[in-house]
């Protein structure tokens, strides 16, 4: 699924990397534990989040993932986006909670691995 | 070829900026055209232990050695040590206190992942000296 198809489900706003949205991602995640992202992503690009700090960027650095999603309409401070930005992760924010944002993606088509 | 040797410090109490040696370890990995996979496992082991120095042991440093055969992370800090290793290795057992957990970590995956991550993990710890977790990739 392209970056743009998943802004559009998920009604996000692109906070950074709005020039990388025709990129594709095949699996995404959902967690508030960066421990558990890191425990159980293998290939999953795009991850979904409500926490927001700088850990959630170098999470999804470790992992090679392509997009950040802040849920709930949380916005990260200039700091995560710059960071984000050196590493080439797309970010955005959806007004939509944890579980709708999964379920719709899913819906869509969008699996878990 | 000899050997390349890489040392990275790890600054203490400072949850917030954690992972930028590891960060940097990446990107040199990166440059060295070495397999993407192995990258990435030896970045998530390298950024655990980081996280680990850094809630426990007020920062350490990172020795990382890439050979043809493999590469080698040392983690080593001057921390309080770890009583009981088993248990440290038990998923879900974690020490790490609020400003941990609030950050997403302190699930107690953090050595747990490093093993399973990694192709070799030997933790050397010593009360009230410190400790050294030594990973091993293959290449």
């Amino acid at each position: 699924m392209k970056l743009s198809t998943i802004r559009e489900i998920l009604d996000a706003t692109v906070l950074s990397g709005e020039e990388h949205l025709d990129r594709e991602v095949l699996a995404a995640c959902g967690s508030d534990f960066m421990s558990d992202v890191l425990a159980y992503v293998k290939d999953q690009a795009l991850l979904l989040t409500g926490l927001v700090n700088p850990q959630v960027v170098r999470t999804a650095e470790m992992l090679d993932m392509k997009c950040i999603v802040f849920v709930r309409g949380k916005t990260p401070d200039e700091s995560i986006l710059k960071l984000a930005q050196a590493r080439d992760i797309v970010v955005m924010r959806s007004p939509r909670r944890m579980y709708d944002a999964c379920g719709l993606l899913y819906l869509n088509g969008l699996r878990g691995d | 070829m000899e050997p390349i040797k890489l040392t990275y410090h790890v600054e203490g109490g400072d949850l917030i900026g954690a992972g930028e040696a590891s960060s940097k370890m990446k990107m040199a990995l990166k440059k060295l055209d070495l397999p993407q996979e192995t990258i990435r496992r030896a970045a998530i082991c390298m950024y655990e232990g980081e996280i680990n120095m850094v809630i426990h042991a007020d920062g350490g440093r990172a020795e990382v050695e890439i050979a043809m055969d493999h590469i080698t992370i040392r983690m080593i800090d001057s921390g309080p040590g770890i009583p009981d290793v088993d248990q440290a290795m038990e998923e879900g057992f974690s020490t790490a206190g609020e400003i941990a957990r609030d950050l997403g970590f302190g699930a107690g995956m953090g050595l747990p992942n490093m093993k399973r991550y990694s192709d070799e993990m030997k933790i050397d710890t010593t009360l009230g000296v410190g400790t050294t977790v030594t990973m091993r990739f293959n290449l």
